[in-house]
């Protein structure tokens, strides 16, 4: 164990360091040639960070997030999780993930779906129930347990997702575009909730997104990406408070963000077709 | 009314048009004999005693819509079950045959997926066989299956169960490998997130999701489950079953009984096809199914 945190702390600016990755990138092999998917990652996240990662479809975001959560093998550089490599990060149930879907089983009920990962760690029954209804109560679906999926809103289904996630008591939470199929009405109220949430769990969580305004509103710091390869071409520091009301979305200081962001966005963009 | 309009009544329509046409081709049918008869007895009856004397000939070469219901209606609920005429009779027989082969079909069908889907070896060697096997006319293999089973001492109802076996497993084998195939890709990257093992992963996803699967499978696999235990009677000599009832009933040239024995097998065929359904809705409302 001593050994790990050694082996991370050398390479590593901040003890305080989630996600490190150096020089990381990604070719995935297809039919028509070699995708690089990501090159040259270098980024740190830090513990109780809210990091978005923003940029046009193909620019590597959600291969990153994945590839934390070891769904992906990176064919170049480093990357560790607390110290881990990725497989023993996910053997040690490390994070929790939210897919673009709520990917709940239709045929478990909203507590059965979040109770679904406590099963599968092997959870007490009374363990799991005790944790059920607190991470029920956490995204406002109490009383909803005894339904299933196609009973409830799109919102709500991604609420229990997001319960579910939580629910195993993972320090990371790691969201890959979750509110990207939603109305714009349900998504500010579930930003809202999400960044209450943070503040409330003091989790780390990285959240990709295509929307500029949801991660500017989230985010203390913003990972602006670029397409082919997939890399990073900007990080912004947030400088907007923790306490964050959806009204601040019309403040100079959020708009400035947001346009810096914007900025990001045009210069990795290629345009040539 | 709804239900009235929309499925009854259409029904109720083409079963009119067959019964009808049924009976032009009956009397075309049997006309030729029936002329020959006449003749013979050097009567000249009108046309419409002579299209009676058509619908109601004793071995007629195709019988009437009535003969036939008449015959079934007897020899279903005006006998004894226990009597060799009784259809019930013959029914139940064939029944038990089916059920066990039915039994062993879909246990067998989902074994060979269950492989598939795990043994990467056996998916590349079984699945040629498994449709190989299914392009060879049961027919051929049926008195063999009989021959050798009895050989080695197996008579009676097994043999014919195995017959109705070898056909039922296929639709369960082929309808469970897509089952247990069938949870998308997001679904079993949640599993690997939480590190879920291959049988927590196998129970707790892949097995409810091919639920569905195996109640479609398997109402194709009790249909052909009693196709392949009326097969087996014919090449044993069975004095007992439906097929029993059709061959006699060919050696005879009884064919109303024919008529009547291939309605009561009909009749057992929808019935076992119906209780899958329902058992199948069932267990999908007890999933937590949107209701239809």
């Amino acid at each position: 164990m001593l050994m790990t945190v050694n082996q991370a702390t050398a390479t590593s600016v901040d003890q305080n360091a989630v996600v490190e990755a150096r020089k990381l990138g990604l070719t995935f092999q297809t039919n028509d040639g070699p995708v690089r998917a990501l090159a040259d990652v270098d980024l740190t996240i830090n513990k109780g960070e809210f990091v978005s990662f923003i940029g046009p479809s193909g620019c590597g975001k959600t291969t990153f997030l994945r590839v934390i959560a070891d769904l992906e093998q990176p064919t170049e550089g480093k990357i560790s999780i607390n110290g881990m490599t990725p497989e023993q990060a996910r053997e040690a149930r490390a994070y929790g993930y939210v897919f673009q879907a709520a990917a709940l089983f239709p045929w478990r009920t909203i507590e059965s779906n979040v109770g679904l990962p406590l099963e599968i760690i092997g959870l007490s029954k009374a363990e799991q129930q005790e944790r059920i209804k607190r991470t029920m109560d956490l995204v406002n679906l109490s009383g909803f347990e005894k339904k299933y999926p196609w009973q409830l809103s799109g919102g709500m289904q991604q609420r229990a997702s997001i319960a579910r996630a939580l629910a195993f008591d993972a320090d990371l939470l790691l969201m890959d575009e979750p509110f990207g199929a939603l109305d714009e009405i349900v998504r500010d109220h579930l930003n809202e909730q999400l960044l209450r949430l943070w503040r409330q769990t003091n989790k780390t969580i990285c959240f990709v997104t295509h929307s500029i305004p949801e991660a500017v509103y989230l985010s203390t710091r913003i990972v602006v990406m670029s397409p082919r390869p997939g890399r990073v071409t900007d990080v912004i520091e947030s400088t907007l408070p923790t306490e964050r009301p959806l009204d601040i979305r019309e403040s100079p200081e959020f708009l400035a963000i947001a346009a810096r962001v914007r900025d990001g966005l045009r210069a990795g963009h290629s345009y040539e077709d | 009314m709804d239900r009235l309009r929309d499925r009854i009544i259409p029904v109720i329509t083409i079963l009119l048009v067959i019964v009808a046409a049924w009976y032009a081709f009956a009397v075309y049918m049997n006309a030729p004999f029936q002329r020959d008869l006449d003749r013979r007895a050097g009567l000249t009856p009108g046309t419409v005693e002579f299209v009676g004397k058509t619908l109601s000939q004793p071995k007629p070469t195709m019988p009437a819509p009535h003969q036939v219901a008449q015959n079934f209606f007897e020899n279903t609920f005006l006998r004894k079950v226990t009597s060799a005429r009784s259809l019930v009779y013959h029914s139940w027989v064939t029944l038990s045959s089916t059920l066990l082969g039915f039994t062993f079909g879909t246990a067998l069908g989902i074994l060979i997926a269950v492989g598939i889907v795990h043994v990467i070896a056996l998916d590349r060697s079984l699945m040629p066989w498994i449709i190989a096997s299914q392009t060879i006319p049961i027919l051929a293999v049926a008195p063999m299956i009989i021959v050798v089973l009895a050989a080695i001492g197996i008579t009676g109802l097994i043999p014919k169960a195995l017959i109705s076996t070898y056909l039922s497993f296929f639709p369960v084998a082929v309808g469970m490998v897509k089952g247990l195939r069938s949870p998308d890709l997001m679904h079993l990257d949640l599993m690997h997130t939480y590190n879920a093992s291959a049988s927590q992963t196998f129970w707790k996803l892949r097995v409810p999701a091919s639920v569905p699967f195996l109640f479609a499978s398997m109402k194709v696999a009790v249909a052909a489950s009693l196709v392949g235990a009326i097969v087996g009677e014919l090449p044993t000599g069975a004095v007992a079953g439906i097929g029993a009832k059709l061959l006699a009933g060919s050696y005879y040239s009884q064919t109303i009984d024919m008529w009547a024995a291939l309605v009561a097998g009909s009749v057992v065929a929808a019935m076992l096809v119906v209780l899958v359904g329902i058992v199948g809705k069932v267990v999908e409302r007890s999933m937590g199914g949107r209701p239809a």
